[in-house]
């Protein structure tokens, strides 16, 4: 799986400039391709992000942001029917508990541990295995003011930008001011943080970043930091029950409104459970999976926006749901590897982006709306690189991180990159990667206050599934920090509030007859429930003749 | 996302029948094309999870293969299976009070002191791990060189699926590195010292004066602002 002969002539052109970059990058590249203007930002994003083509985005019809434009896909998975009759029995609770967190990724697990820290009994419902989830995927880092050169300010106004303004201010300085926090916490915990030789953190520089912030474990940092919050709540079995390929469908109420646990569906047996909660976090991640406008993504397979359906459902508000993140380099070749994240850190460490002629188009760490509009661009001018199977792709030349580093660095700090494009034997110390956008995150969410909570009392959100902290574009390594960051904040909140929590009376799901009434009443027709939980790659032919007698869930439409 | 160029089939064998699948495929995409919905022994898909821990043999030689699904591209006449996971003993510790000495495992993984150094281990890793080698490190107390040597584990099981000590590998490496990412090793000084001043409300008013900046004023401060690459 070498690259194609036909590339080998474009390969050449990357080599022979490589030289003069290097140049380029002793000099402070920024001093050569600087940084876009606003009214340059502007007009890259609206000639060539996807989320600015007519039908990016779609009103909704019903809800509680009925009439908004959302993402055409959101509003397609939203507008659907619940998994469940709405008459249920509800009466008989198979599990109870102080605080239920759905999803167990990197948010779910630190909400379980701060909530077990103040006295609470816990429950994670997971669809897959705890930590099967995109926390366990980060490769490139998250970003702490830790240097004395920088300071939770200049975070702030970073990622304030790079979020065209619209992030929250006060959940924006609740994340850079917590982050040099979060990084202890984790250290405490047993996180191998990479260092310089004195012994302090190493930083890098990431997209739309005015300082060096950028924290990582080799190219393993979410996996360093999710399999040691795993480890963590695995040592507490007496205060958290981990229910593993048992997701929840459904949020239930108390009769004052209150959100009073959940309804789960087990993957395998499809057997379901009420589970009886004074407080409830949604931990559930996003939404890459859905393909949104047919892009391949870096998600992980559960990545199916579930805990945002059943919190609309219940009446919870989103915020930020119009804007999608496209993260610049995801892999367009080898096919086995379409769409794979290539970490942002390659770029941190002086990686370039260039065209087919091996020339630098774009200053290299601007945000990733931005970064990834400008490849699209340069892309559709003629000056991409197409792949057999009719992708198309820009140059990220690696190679130059050992020139510019010494000897050995990329195979000390890319470990799972060039573990990844070895197994199809490509060189990534001796070779550039073909990349082109990929569909990465959920900007938006459920819109949270500063201690998590949501519009609905009893219901708290963390990490992706929560809206308003990245505003319509997220930086690199703020994602890490924004589970580490809030998913504490919900476990302490939720357990607080779990103590002075009494839920009232029987419980109920006439949310979901309300929602189908609505869904009735817009004279919206659709064959669709929800929440999907798992994409469907089958071959289609051989859909087409399944006998759904054991699988009744199977999601329609998809 | 589909390509709709001509592909070569080739011949497969899950759950023992026979299916032709793409020439090409990885594990994971060869049994989605031949009907299987995926519910367990599928994550990331990307190699980072390890939750697709899959065995296999080839018409070709004798050996019993493991690979991780996601990665593992399929050859004509393997015969597959996955394996979700290897049930696994996990040590109950508070790493508050534990003490990271040589024999921290005797109390914890006190399998490790089994191992017959056969090297099974390492030979089904499908991330290259020198799995061995660092149980040596650790039945020898040199934490640090267990941490690095087991840094890109995954924790997939397919070591402890094989080992004839009954060693759980991946659990032990975890505990190791825990243990040197909180006592052993070096921290400087930046941290702590931004930690305090944070602490001591350093930046509050710098926030509440950001906060406050109207959306012109703000854009014009983003703007402008320095790019400065360096520590200090």
């Amino acid at each position: 799986m070498a690259y194609p002969e036909y590339m080998k002539e474009s390969i050449e052109l990357v080599h022979k400039t490589r030289a003069k970059r290097l140049e380029i990058d002793k000099i402070g590249i920024q001093n050569v391709l600087t940084p876009l203007t606003e009214e340059g930002r502007k007009k890259v994003l609206s000639e060539n992000h996807p989320d600015y083509t007519p039908d990016a985005r779609k009103q909704i019809r019903i809800g509680p942001n009925k009439g908004e434009w959302l993402t055409t896909k959101v509003v397609e998975i939203l507008e659907s029917h619940s998994r469940l009759p709405t008459t249920f029995r509800l009466d008989k609770p198979d599990y109870e508990t102080d605080v239920l967190v759905i999803g167990g990724g990197g948010a779910g697990c630190q909400a379980a541990i701060w909530a077990r820290l103040h006295d609470a009994k816990v429950i994670i419902s997971t669809k897959l295995r705890m930590g099967d989830a995109n926390s366990m995927m980060s490769q490139g880092g998250m970003q702490a003011a830790v240097n004395p050169n920088d300071s939770p300010l200049i975070h702030y106004l970073d990622a304030m930008g790079g979020g065209h303004f619209d992030n929250k201010p006060a959940l924006l300085k609740i994340l850079t001011q917590e982050a040099p926090k979060a990084v202890k916490h984790l250290e405490d915990l047993g996180v191998i943080w990479d260092r310089i030789a004195d012994g302090n953190l190493q930083t890098k520089t990431g997209g739309g970043t005015s300082r060096r912030r950028m924290l990582s474990s080799r190219d393993y940092t979410g996996a360093e930091i999710m399999r040691v919050l795993r480890d963590e709540v695995r040592n507490h079995p007496e205060d958290i029950t981990v229910l593993e390929y048992f997701p929840a469908i459904e949020l239930i109420k108390d009769q004052e409104g209150k959100i009073a646990g959940a309804i789960l569906f087990h993957m395998e047996t499809g057997e379901y459970a009420v589970v009886k909660a004074k407080t409830v976090i949604i931990t559930t991640g996003g939404f890459g999976r859905l393909h949104i406008k047919d892009f391949p993504t870096t998600n992980h397979y559960g990545a199916t926006m579930d805990g945002l359906v059943m919190a609309y459902r219940a009446g919870a508000k989103l915020l930020h749901m119009d804007s999608v993140q496209f993260h610049p380099t995801g892999a367009v070749y080898p096919p086995q590897i379409l769409g794979f994240l290539i970490t942002e850190k390659i770029r941190g460490f002086g990686g370039q982006p260039v065209n087919k002629f091996g020339e630098l188009f774009v200053f290299p760490l601007e945000p990733r709306d931005v970064e990834a509009s400008d490849y699209i661009q340069e892309c559709r001018a003629g000056k991409g690189i197409p792949t057999p199977d009719g992708h198309i792709g820009i140059w990220l030349d690696s190679p130059i991180i050992d020139l510019i580093h010494g000897p050995g660095t990329i195979e000390k700090n890319f470990p799972a990159m060039v573990r990844q494009y070895k197994r199809f034997d490509i060189d990534i110390r001796k070779e550039p990667m073909l990349v082109y956008p990929t569909l990465h995150y959920q900007n938006g969410g459920i819109e949270i206050n500063e201690d998590t909570s949501t519009s609905i009392p009893g219901l708290y959100a963390a990490g992706e599934c929560s809206g308003g902290v990245h505003g319509r574009n997220r930086l690199m390594g703020n994602s890490v920090l924004d589970y580490n960051v809030f998913g504490r904040i919900a476990g302490i909140s939720a357990a607080k509030k779990a103590k002075e929590t009494i839920i009232a009376g029987n419980l109920t799901i006439d949310h979901i007859g309300k929602y189908e009434e609505e869904l009735l009443s817009a004279r919206i027709i659709t064959p669709l429930k929800t929440p999907v939980l798992l994409p469907e790659y089958r071959n289609l032919d051989l859909v087409s003749r399944h006998l759904d007698e054991f699988d009744p869930f199977l999601p329609a439409g998809l | 996302m589909r390509n709709e160029l001509e592909v070569k089939l080739i011949p497969i064998y899950i759950l023992s029948r026979k299916h032709l699948v793409p020439e090409g495929s990885t594990i994971i995409t060869a049994m989605e094309y031949a009907g299987f919905k995926l519910k367990k022994g599928i994550g990331c898909r990307e190699g980072f999870c390890g939750a697709c821990a899959s065995l296999y043999r080839l018409e070709t030689d004798f050996k019993l293969h493991g690979g991780l699904g996601c990665q593992t591209v399929v050859q004509p006449n393997m015969q597959i299976v996955q394996i979700p996971y290897t049930p696994s003993p996990k040590a109950i510790y508070d790493l508050e009070t534990i003490n990271p000495e040589e024999e921290v495992f005797t109390a914890t993984y006190p399998e490790l002191y089994r191992c017959l150094s056969c090297n099974t281990c390492a030979k089904i890793c499908p991330q290259e791990i020198l799995v061995m080698d660092y149980v040596q490190a650790g039945i020898k107390g040199d934490l640090a060189l267990m941490a690095d040597l087991s840094f890109d584990c995954i924790m997939c099981g397919l070591c402890a699926a094989r080992c004839p000590a009954e060693i759980t590998q991946f659990n032990a490496a975890l505990l190791a590195r825990r243990l040197f990412g909180k006592y052993v090793n070096k921290k400087g000084r930046f941290l702590e010292d931004r930690i305090k001043q944070i602490q001591d409300g350093k930046f509050e008013e710098g926030y509440r004066e950001l906060m406050n900046l109207p959306k012109e004023a703000i854009t014009k401060r983003y703007f402008d602002r320095e790019l400065n690459f360096k520590i200090t």
